[in-house]
C-alpha cells in the first residue's frame, strides 16, 4: 500500500450554532485518486477548508507525511505542498494569464526584476500541455469561465504539490476540457500524486477515482474502494435514504414521460444577431413544453437566453411573446412581456446575499406589489410563504439571509422570485450546477411541474443527462447558430452527442470522440435509453 | 482506467497532448472599441496633459519659458511623491487619508531636527512617518479595519501631534541657512530642484517595483481579488502592512523636502492634500476600487493638476480658487470615462 501523505484524524469544526465536521478521519495515499461526496451542507467544503488552512480545526489533528501539522493560512499549506482548485474560480480577474498562474513565484532576471518574456512563454507551454491556447498577456476576465478554470488548474498543478484537491472542478468545463483534466489527473497519479477529488458527477467520479470518503451531516460515512460501491449504493449513503427509495426515482428526478405542448408557440424569436456571439438564430418556445438549449462552451447558449431576456443587446432579429412583438428588447420589456430568466452564475447576477429571503424573493415583484409606492407587507408575506412552501426553502425563518443558505435553497429562492411575477417562459440557465443531490432532484422536478402547468421553459444544462431527461425537445447550438433540433425519439444520448460533435475537425481521432470519451463503461449502470 | 501502468516518471506538466484539439477560444477577438478603451485609460491623460501644453504655450508665451517649466515642476514634485504612495495604496484597493497631515508633520519634525544636522532632519521625519503608515497598515491588514476610518483617524491624529509640537502653531523650526538640508530642498541641477531630481527617481523605482517585482504583482492581485490572494497563499496582510508604512514614509519625506524648500516647518501646508493626491491618482487611470492602474498616470496627472494651477495663475485675473473647479471637473470626466471603458469591456 502506498504512503499516507494527508491525513485528519478525529477532526472537528463548529461554527456558531453549527457543527460542521464532527469526529471525521480521513486519509489520502499517494498516486491515488481519492473521491470526497456528499451532498451541500455534508462538510466537504469546510473539510477542505481545514486540510488548506483556510479553517483551523477546533479537534483533532492534521498529519502530513505522518507529521502532525497546523495550518495558519493557506500559504503555510501550500509550502507543504498541498495545492487546491476550488469551484469558483479564484484568480485575479484583471490580472493577465501569465500573471495569474506565476503570482507569488514569478520567474526572475538576474537584477531579481519580473522576466516577463521567460514567464508568458512558460505560461504558453504550460497552457498547451492543457489543450489550451490563449494570449497569456490577455487579462483573465476576458476569457470564458471553462478556459479561466483550466487556468487555476495549470497553476495549481504547476507548483510542485504533493496533494491537489480539486473542488467541482469540472462543473464549469465542456466534455472536452473533462478528458483534457482526466489526462491530468492521469499524469499526476503516475507521479504519485495524490487527487482529493471532490464532484457531484457520478460518471466522473466511478471513472477516474481509486477510493470514495463519503460525507454526511458533518460525520464520516464511509472510506472504501470505488470499485466495490455500486452507483446506488453510493447514492443512498450521501442522501441517508433507502436504496429502493433511490432506485424508484432514478438518477435524475425528472418525469419521463413528456408534457402536454400547446400548438401555438408562446416564444418566437427569429434571427437573432450579434457580432461574433450570435449568428440568425431562430427559436420558438411552447407552453407546457422544456425545451432543451445544447451546445459545447461558446456556441451561444447563454448568449441566446440573455438575448430572448433584452439583457444582451443585438444587431438585429426580432422576439414576439403571444404574438405581440417586443419593441426594443430591454429586461424591463422582456419581464412585462412575460419572460424571466435563472441566470447561470447565480452569485453575481441573481443573489443579494445580505438581504433576507423574504427581500430576494419580492425583490423583482416589488413593482406589481406595491400601490402609489407603497409596498404591502402582508401581500409580501402570503407571497413569499407560498413560495417556500412551495419549493421547500430551508430557511430558519423568511428573514434569514440569503447568503447563508445553501446552494440549493439560494437557487430555490431565486426560482421563487421569477415565478411570483408569474412568467409566461422561464429561462434557465445551468439551474443546476454546483448544488448538492437532494436539492438538484428537487429542482429538477419542479422544472416538470413548472412545465406541466403549462410554463414554456427553456433548459440551458451542460449535464447531458439532465438535458435529455428534463428536455421534450432540444435546439443544438454550435458557434453562434443553431446546428440541429431533436425532437421526439430523437432525444436521446448518442443522437445529441452525434450533433453536438458533429463540427469537430474530421481528423478527431477515434478515441477521442465523446461517445466513448464522456461516460466511462460502468458495469450495470448504461442501460440503453 | 483504475489500474494505471506506472509510466516512466513523467515530468510534472503534462507533454501537449498529441492529439490535443487545439481548444477555440471562446472569445477570440477583442474590439478595436476596447483597444481603443485600454489604450485612452492608460495614457489618456498623457494626451489630454500634451494638448492643454501645447494650447496653452501658444496662448501664453510665458507659460512655454525655461522658467516656468521650473517652477512648476518642482511646486508639482511634493505632490508627485505622496501621490507616489497613494497610487501603491488605491492600487490594493485601499485609501490613505492621512499623507497631508503626515506631510506638515514631516515637514515640521525635519525643521526642527535640522540642528543636528543633514541626517537627523531626514531620518526623523521618515521614521515618525513611517511608523504612523505602519499603524494604519496594522490596523487595516490586522483588525480588519476599514482603510477610511483608520487613516482620517491618522489624518486628525497627525495634525493634532504637529499643533502640539508646534505649540499650536506659535512655535516655527527654521532649517539652519546654507546647511546641507537646505540645499537639498533649494539646490538645483542645470536650474531644475533636487526634489524634482528625487521624484523622478522615485517614480523610476516605484515602476519597478509595481510592475516588475512580486511585491508589485501582489498588489494588484489583493486589490484585484483579496479573497483570491489569500488562497493563492500571497501573503495579503503584510503587503497591506508595507503599503501604508510606504505612503507614510513617502509622505513623511515630501514633507521633510518642502520644509528644505522654504527653509521652515511650516504648519499650515497639507491641508486637503490627500484629495489632490487621490484626484491625481484617479485621473491617472488607477481604478478607485483597486486592482489596476499605473505609476506613469499617477505622474501625468500630478502634472496635470499642476499645469493647470498654472495656467489659472498665468490668466490672472481668474480667482487662483478655480483651480479647483477645473481639476474636480477633470476628476469626475476620468471617472466617467472610467466607469464606461470598464462596462464596454465587460460586455465586449
Amino acid at each position: 500500500m502506498a504512503a499516507t501523505v494527508l491525513e485528519a484524524r478525529s477532526v472537528s469544526k463548529r461554527f456558531p450554532g453549527v457543527v460542521a465536521l464532527d469526529d471525521v478521519s480521513f486519509s489520502l495515499r499517494a498516486g491515488e485518486t481519492h473521491a470526497l461526496v456528499g451532498e451541500n451542507g455534508a462538510g466537504k467544503s469546510t473539510l477542505i477548508k481545514v486540510l488548506t488552512g483556510v479553517y483551523q480545526s477546533d479537534g483533532g489533528e492534521i498529519r502530513v507525511a505522518g507529521e502532525p501539522v497546523r495550518f495558519a493560512r493557506p500559504f503555510e499549506a501550500q509550502q507543504a505542498g498541498i495545492s487546491t482548485i476550488y469551484q469558483e474560480v479564484n484568480l485575479v480577474p484583471l490580472m493577465s494569464v501569465a500573471r495569474n498562474i506565476f503570482l507569488g513565484r514569478e520567474p526572475k532576471n538576474r537584477f531579481g526584476l519580473i522576466d516577463f518574456t521567460r514567464m508568458n512563454r512558460e505560461t504558453t507551454e504550460l497552457l498547451d500541455g492543457f489543450g489550451v491556447r490563449v494570449d497569456p498577456k490577455r487579462p483573465l476576465h476576458t476569457l470564458g469561465i471553462g478556459t479561466q478554470q483550466m487556468v487555476a488548474l495549470a497553476r495549481a498543478v504547476s507548483v510542485q504539490a504533493q496533494v491537489v484537491i480539486m473542488d467541482e472542478p469540472t462543473s464549469s468545463l465542456e466534455p472536452r476540457e473533462v478528458e483534457t483534466l482526466f489526462r491530468v489527473i492521469e499524469n499526476l497519479r503516475s507521479q504519485g500524486i495524490a487527487v482529493l477529488y471532490v464532484s457531484h458527477r457520478m460518471d466522473e467520479l466511478y471513472r477516474i477515482c481509486d477510493r470514495v470518503t463519503v460525507l454526511r451531516d458533518g460525520r464520516h460515512i464511509h472510506t472504501g474502494d470505488l470499485a466495490d460501491l455500486d452507483r446506488m449504493r453510493l447514492v443512498s449513503m450521501m442522501l441517508g435514504r433507502d436504496l429502493a427509495e433511490v432506485r424508484r426515482e432514478g438518477l435524475t428526478s425528472f418525469d419521463t414521460a413528456g408534457h402536454d405542448v400547446a400548438r401555438t408557440p408562446v416564444l418566437t424569436a427569429t434571427g437573432l444577431d450579434r457580432r461574433h456571439q450570435l449568428h440568425g438564430i431562430s427559436i420558438e418556445l411552447y407552453g407546457g413544453e422544456v425545451l432543451g438549449l445544447g451546445g459545447l462552451l461558446g456556441s451561444g447558449r447563454s448568449e441566446t437566453a440573455k438575448a430572448l431576456t433584452g439583457a444582451l443587446p443585438l444587431d438585429g432579429g426580432e422576439i414576439t411573446v403571444d404574438g405581440k412583438r417586443i419593441g426594443r428588447p430591454t429586461p424591463a420589456a422582456a419581464i412585462r412581456a412575460g419572460i424571466s430568466m435563472l441566470p447561470e452564475d447565480r452569485k453575481a447576477e441573481g443573489i443579494i446575499p445580505q438581504l433576507s429571503v423574504r427581500e430576494n424573493i419580492v425583490l423583482a415583484a416589488m413593482p406589481r406589489l406595491s400601490r402609489a409606492g407603497i409596498v404591502s407587507r402582508d401581500r409580501q408575506d402570503r407571497i413569499v410563504s407560498i413560495f417556500m412552501e412551495r419549493l421547500r426553502i430551508k430557511a430558519s425563518s423568511p428573514e434569514q439571509k440569503v447568503g447563508e443558505l445553501s446552494g440549493g435553497n439560494q437557487q430555490k429562492v431565486l426560482l421563487a422570485r421569477w415565478l411570483c411575477l408569474e412568467p409566461k417562459v422561464l429561462l434557465l440557465d445551468e439551474p443546476t450546477r454546483g448544488i448538492d443531490v437532494g436539492a438538484k432532484a428537487e429542482v429538477q422536478s419542479l422544472i416538470d411541474d413548472l412545465a406541466r402547468e403549462g410554463l414554456a421553459v427553456l433548459l440551458i444544462s451542460s449535464d447531458i443527462e439532465e438535458l435529455i431527461e428534463g428536455a421534450d425537445r432540444i435546439v443544438v447550438l454550435r458557434g453562434g447558430a443553431v446546428a440541429g433540433e431533436l425532437a421526439g425519439d430523437e432525444v436521446e444520448e448518442s443522437r445529441l452527442l452525434e450533433v453536438l460533435a458533429d463540427h469537430t475537425p474530421t481528423a478527431e481521432p477515434a478515441d477521442h470522440t465523446p461517445e466513448t470519451g464522456r461516460k466511462a463503461p460502468v458495469a450495470g449502470q448504461e442501460d440503453p435509453r | 482506467m483504475k489500474n494505471t501502468t506506472p509510466a516512466a516518471p513523467a515530468p510534472q506538466v503534462p507533454a501537449p497532448l498529441k492529439n490535443a484539439p487545439s481548444r477555440p477560444e471562446p472569445r477570440p477577438e477583442r474590439s478595436t472599441g476596447s483597444r481603443i478603451g485600454e489604450l485612452l485609460q492608460r495614457q489618456g491623460v498623457l494626451a489630454v496633459l500634451l494638448t492643454v501644453i501645447l494650447i496653452a504655450s501658444f496662448v501664453y508665451p510665458t507659460f512655454a519659458s525655461v522658467d516656468n517649466a521650473r517652477g512648476v515642476t518642482v511646486q508639482a514634485s511634493f505632490l508627485a511623491i505622496v501621490a507616489l504612495g497613494m497610487t501603491l495604496v488605491i492600487i490594493t484597493g485601499g485609501i490613505d487619508l492621512s499623507v497631508g497631515s503626515v506631510f506638515a508633520l514631516g515637514g515640521v519634525l525635519a525643521a526642527w531636527a535640522s540642528q543636528w544636522g543633514f541626517l537627523a532632519a531626514l531620518l526623523v521625519p521618515l521614521v515618525v512617518c513611517g511608523a504612523i503608515g505602519l499603524v494604519n497598515g496594522l490596523l487595516i491588514a490586522r483588525a480588519n479595519m476599514a482603510p477610511f476610518i483608520v487613516t482620517l483617524a491618522t489624518l486628525l491624529a497627525a495634525r493634532g501631534m504637529l499643533l502640539a509640537f508646534t505649540d499650536e502653531g506659535a512655535t516655527t523650526y527654521l532649517v539652519p541657512k546654507d546647511s546641507a538640508f537646505a540645499e537639498l530642498g533649494q539646490g538645483s541641477v542645470w536650474g531644475f530642484g533636487y526634489p524634482i531630481l528625487i521624484a523622478l527617481v522615485l517614480f523610476g523605482a516605484g515602476g519597478l517595483l509595481l510592475q516588475r517585482t512580486s511585491f508589485g504583482q501582489t498588489l494588484f492581485a489583493v486589490g484585484g481579488s483579496s479573497d483570491a490572494a489569500t488562497l493563492m497563499g500571497l501573503p495579503v496582510a503584510r503587503t497591506k502592512i508595507l503599503v501604508y508604512a510606504l505612503s507614510g514614509l513617502l509622505a513623511g519625506l515630501a514633507g521633510a523636502l518642502n520644509a528644505a524648500r522654504l527653509s521652515s516647518g511650516v504648519t499650515i501646508v497639507g491641508v486637503g492634500m490627500e484629495l489632490d493626491a487621490i484626484s491625481a491618482v484617479v485621473i491617472g487611470g488607477t481604478l478607485l476600487i483597486g486592482g489596476a492602474g499605473s505609476i506613469s498616470g499617477t505622474l501625468w496627472g500630478v502634472l496635470l493638476l499642476a499645469v493647470i494651477q498654472n495656467l489659472i495663475n498665468q490668466i490672472g485675473s481668474l480667482n487662483s480658487s478655480y483651480q479647483s473647479v477645473v481639476s474636480g471637473g477633470f476628476l469626475i470626466v476620468v471617472v466617467v470615462a472610467q466607469r464606461y471603458l470598464a462596462r464596454s469591456r465587460r460586455t465586449t
